[in-house]
């Protein structure tokens, strides 16, 4: 591995890294739409940042952008104020148009140098090692990873002096409100903090890969882990595992470095997606069929329970009764026979259809369970009494 | 600017020139229409995913054919953008995960994977390969006949469609669970309509290209939307806009060098939002802003009126006349209201310049000060 | 042979992922009723209407509308949502949206003539709202968008009705105006059953009741069952009728 393919992977870790911190509090407090919009926004802030400064990675052209983003998302807010379009037609509006603003400004001022259309939106991470900071002619390494770098200096700073106040006001913004942990302060906060993150990996990785770096590392750990830490550390992992991978996928096939990151984190969303335990589509899939059937049976015991009318209880008429009154298909209503019989629910003596005692106990827990406790599953009563679960 | 009276003029001359102007005003008519449903059904966000998710489908296309075919790429965008929308279904119908993050991730996802096609087709030695770059930012320049008829046929289709199923549409959009109640298969429509979005999305991407197409579908509709309040003319007006910001923004690209005509036709529309929400007479700020005055005025001027009222039976002839600086110890009375009061024909000022109730004002006071203590 | 009953359901139960929201529900309620359902907050109200009406697909049970199929008679069947199920701010007028009322029977893609105008524009002035036929919704109070539902309805020309919370927050103009047009129905051979957020005027307003709460606890005229320990079954233990109208 040659040094500059070193320094991007670095660059690479460090830029995922950066974005995944925020981009956990954003994916819980369900704003990710948010990172899209203030990553489009800053683009005409970036751009008349670099007018003044010449300078792709000054730090003040990252305040200034960062700024902008801000300014945008207050001006999104008082858009909806006025109340004449809805908030996602709002939004839907405002981002694109900065979006174009800058593109324009790019297309008309700033054709060959350094930024162009496509590599706003995927940005350039070859380039990145080509940038580099000297100082006093001692060259310390790449531009970006110096402004990444510090970002996420800053970042963590920021995570480990206000942990708590994070994790409280993500989790139970009325406690945090009440104890006096002013929730829009972190807000705001948050959303500088996503702002100037945006602007600073804007170079390395442009507008659409920094909101694929926020959102989709921390929706994958969402779906793994409920614990704010851990989900934390996951996000930063699976980040990482992307950029890394991205880029030797993009260097085998020689593709971009970008789109390559965002797709690798697009694999391991689908992968999590689809096997995670118990959240992932696949144990979804299984665990709902199973409840419904279970469910079915439940209707059918309380059923029995509270009509116990012995001219119903022959088996075809009861399978008559379940497709005229309760509307099963023929199949559904043998499946329920003959799980309430598996489970020891029902006893079918000569064509009569009986609920035995376990059967009256079950249904009677649970309708109880179920008058009383209307909010939680009842998964101990199920767990109690059915089987082969 | 010389090039842009040019262009305008060569749109009814030169045959090239036509072709594009005619394939942008079907495209703005089309998400004018369609960008309406798009707008009052709250799906504004699925339509920026859909297109970012068409980028794959169209290289994936190329890569298949090997040459460029409007036609294919459509197709291509269309499976890539179906697929996409499943997807996002599937997460948050099987998930946790919001409809918006879910938008994100799809969004981000499908469109990287775009880019790594598009940078691999960069290397193949394929002449046919440089059209590829101008979905990103659309190019009308590149609007060739068989594109325009294409983009008329199948648009033209659609619109016939929504004509077809206005009532049904429209009643879908407004109260769904009513129109299940009615017996109509909101199943159905449902999927009907927001194919015919997906559809209105695609056939713009030429042109507007894929980051910036949702934009266009909005901002037609949303300017028209503060001009009317019936569906109807809303959805002409928006036809309109859109056609009006295709052909102004495409003009304007084509005056100008390097310049795609996405962001310039973006920004045409939504200036024509913006317009609207200021100046339009019955929902526009400034029309809002007169009214608040206007009211404010008349509120002041019916305190002022109290005030003198207030005065002015305290002595037995209610017309007798008082001086001004009794008033400015009143709360209520301003100052600035004398004229009107005077030009209406409520108060009289006396030679001296002293202030007097009138018949009509005794009167007009009673009525206030009675609907006051009512 | 005996008329059926207007409304027949029979093991009504309905869950929200494997939650029971409605349980086992069986109601027959004979023609030209007007009755009442009430219930705490959560009992399962609005699921009960909605499932009647197929909006939300039940675990199990079956609906009769005069001896038929709910699905098969249709046409006999109005139904007027809660004021907030909708945006409001949708571009329409009052004389569109009763309009709407018509699209039943017109059927697929035929449009509104001029016989459904006219019916409209009766069903507005049924309701106190001719004057307003032109008003874009957003505009009309709570009780003024009200009743433009319930002339909606009204043109369906139906012989059962539904109604979730028509008289939630609407002034008390509106509520004398509606409560007239309902027992007029009901005089009229109509039957309206009417989700209601107000025990206080249960007596006043119905003919029969239903006390709801996941399973029906109870259900008939309401001088028969609409009592203490009826309420306290459905609200709980300490309820009282005496508090309920002291409220």
């Amino acid at each position: 591995m040659s040094a500059p393919q070193i320094e991007i992977q670095i660059i690479a870790v460090v830029v995922s890294t950066a974005c995944a911190i925020p981009g956990t509090f954003l994916v819980l407090r369900k704003m990710a739409m948010i990172s899209d919009a203030i990553s489009h926004s800053i683009l005409p802030g970036i751009v008349v940042g670099f007018f003044i400064t010449q300078n792709i990675s000054s730090p003040i052209l990252v305040l200034f952008a960062a700024l902008t983003g801000l300014l945008t998302v207050l001006l999104v807010e008082s858009v909806n104020k006025t109340g004449l379009v809805k908030e996602d037609t709002a939004i839907g509006l405002v981002f694109p148009a900065m979006f174009s603003i800058g593109v324009i400004l790019i297309s008309r001022f700033a054709g060959d140098v350094h930024l162009d259309t496509h590599a706003v939106l995927v940005g350039e991470l070859a380039f990145a090692p080509f940038d580099r900071l000297t100082v006093n002619g001692n060259d310390l390494g790449p531009k970006s990873l110096w402004v990444m770098g510090s970002i996420l200096l800053l970042t963590l700073i920021l995570l480990f002096a206000f942990y708590k106040e994070l994790k409280l006001s993500t989790f139970d913004a009325q406690l945090a409100a009440s104890l006096g942990f002013t929730p829009v302060v972190i807000h705001y906060g948050l959303m500088t903090m996503t702002s100037i993150t945006a602007v600073g990996a804007f170079d390395a990785v442009g507008a659409i890969l920094v909101v694929a770096l926020m959102i989709v590392p921390a929706s994958a750990a969402y779906l793994i882990t409920k614990s704010l830490k851990k989900m934390l550390l996951l996000s930063v992992g699976l980040g990482i595992t992307a950029a890394v991978s991205g880029y030797w996928a993009a260097h085998w096939v020689n593709a971009s470095i970008g789109g390559s990151m965002a797709t690798m984190l697009g694999i391991i969303f689908f992968l999590v997606f689809m096997f995670a335990p118990s959240t992932g589509m696949i144990s979804v899939l299984m665990r709902r069929r199973r409840q419904k059937l279970e469910f079915a049976m439940l209707t059918f015991l309380l059923h029995l329970k509270n009509h116990q009318q012995k001219a119903d209880s022959i088996e075809e008429q009861m399978v008559e009764h379940l497709t005229g009154h309760f509307r099963w298909s023929r199949s559904k209503a043998g499946k329920v026979l003959q799980m309430a019989e598996k489970n020891d629910m029902i006893r079918i003596d000569n064509d009569v259809v009986d609920l035995t005692e376990k059967g009256e106990q079950f249904a009677g827990e649970a309708m109880h369970y179920i008058i009383t406790n209307k909010n939680t599953e009842p998964e101990n009563i199920w767990n109690k009494f059915i089987m082969f679960r | 600017m010389m090039e842009l009276f040019d262009f305008i003029q060569q749109l009814f001359t030169d045959y090239t020139s036509r072709t594009i102007g005619l394939g942008t005003i079907v495209l703005g008519i089309v998400s004018g229409v369609l960008g309406s449903y798009a707008v009052l059904r709250r799906q504004s966000l699925l339509g920026d995913a859909i297109a970012h998710a068409a980028l794959p489908g169209i290289a994936i296309t190329f890569l298949i054919l090997g040459v460029k075919d409007s036609l294919f790429f459509l197709i291509g965008a269309i499976i890539t953008g179906v697929i996409g929308t499943l997807w996002i279904m599937g997460i948050t119908r099987f998930t946790k995960i919001k409809t918006d993050t879910a938008l994100g991730i799809i969004l981000t996802v499908f469109f990287g994977f775009g880019i790594v096609l598009l940078t691999l087709i960069q290397q193949m030695d394929n002449a046919n390969q440089a059209g590829l770059e101008d979905y990103l930012f659309g190019q009308a320049a590149t609007l060739m006949e068989e594109d325009v008829f294409i983009m008329a046929s199948l648009g033209g289709l659609s619109l016939l469609v929504v004509g077809i199923f206005w009532k049904e549409l429209k009643l879908l959009t407004f109260d769904p669970q009513y129109a299940k109640t009615l017996g109509f298969n909101t199943r159905f429509l449902d999927v009907l309509i927001t194919s015919l979005i997906v559809i209105a999305i695609v056939l713009g991407l030429q042109t507007v290209g894929v980051v910036l197409m949702s934009a266009m579908l909005l901002a037609p509709a949303a300017a028209a939307r503060q001009w009317t309040n019936k569906m109807g003319v809303m959805i002409i007006l928006a036809a309109f806009f859109g056609a009006l910001a295709g052909i102004t923004g495409t003009a304007i690209s084509a005056s100008m060098a390097n310049m795609s005509t996405g962001p310039t036709i973006v920004m045409v529309a939504v200036t024509l939002v913006v317009l609207s929400f200021i100046f339009s007479p019955i929902r526009g700020l400034l029309s809002r802003k007169i009214r608040e005055l206007k009211s404010r005025k008349t509120l002041r001027k019916s305190k002022t009126l109290s005030v003198m009222y207030q005065v002015a039976i305290n002595h037995e002839n209610y017309d007798h006349p008082h001086s001004f600086q009794l008033l400015n110890n009143f709360r209520g009375f301003h100052k600035s209201c004398i004229r009107e009061l005077r030009n209406e024909g409520y108060i009289a000022v006396t030679p001296d310049k002293q202030w007097k109730l009138t018949k009509k004002g005794f009167e007009e006071a009673q009525n206030l000060y009675v609907q006051k203590n009512e | 042979m005996q008329k059926p009953y207007a409304i027949e359901v029979n093991d009504l139960t309905v869950a929200y992922r494997f939650k029971p929201v409605l349980w086992d529900i069986d109601l027959k309620v004979p023609e030209g009723v007007l009755m009442g359902i009430v219930g705490p907050n959560g009992a399962g109200k609005t699921t009960l209407i909605k499932a009647i009406l197929g909006i939300v697909k039940p675990v199990a049970g079956s609906v009769y509308i005069y001896g038929k199929p709910y699905h098969k008679n249709r046409s006999r069947v109005a139904y007027v949502p809660q004021r907030g199920s909708v945006d409001w701010d949708f571009p329409t007028t009052a004389l569109d949206l009763v309009l709407m009322g018509s699209y039943g029977r017109l059927g697929w893609i035929k449009r509104p003539g001029k016989k459904e105008r006219q019916g409209a524009h009766e069903a507005l002035e049924k309701v106190g709202m001719l004057d307003f036929k032109d008003r874009q919704i957003s505009e009309l109070s709570g009780g003024q968008q009200q009743r433009v539902f319930l002339a909606r309805a009204l043109l369906e020309d139906a012989q059962v009705y539904f109604m979730d919370e028509p008289l939630q927050g609407v002034d008390a103009t509106t509520e004398k105006a509606i409560i007239n047009i309902l027992k007029e129905l009901g005089k009229a051979g109509k039957t309206v059953v009417v989700v209601h957020h107000d025990l206080q005027t249960v007596p006043e307003y119905f003919d029969w009741v239903t006390f709801l709460n996941v399973k029906k606890i109870a259900t008939g005229p309401v001088k028969e069952i609409f009592h203490d320990d009826n309420l306290a079954k459905t609200y709980g233990i300490n309820f009282q009728i005496s508090e309920a109208t002291q409220s």
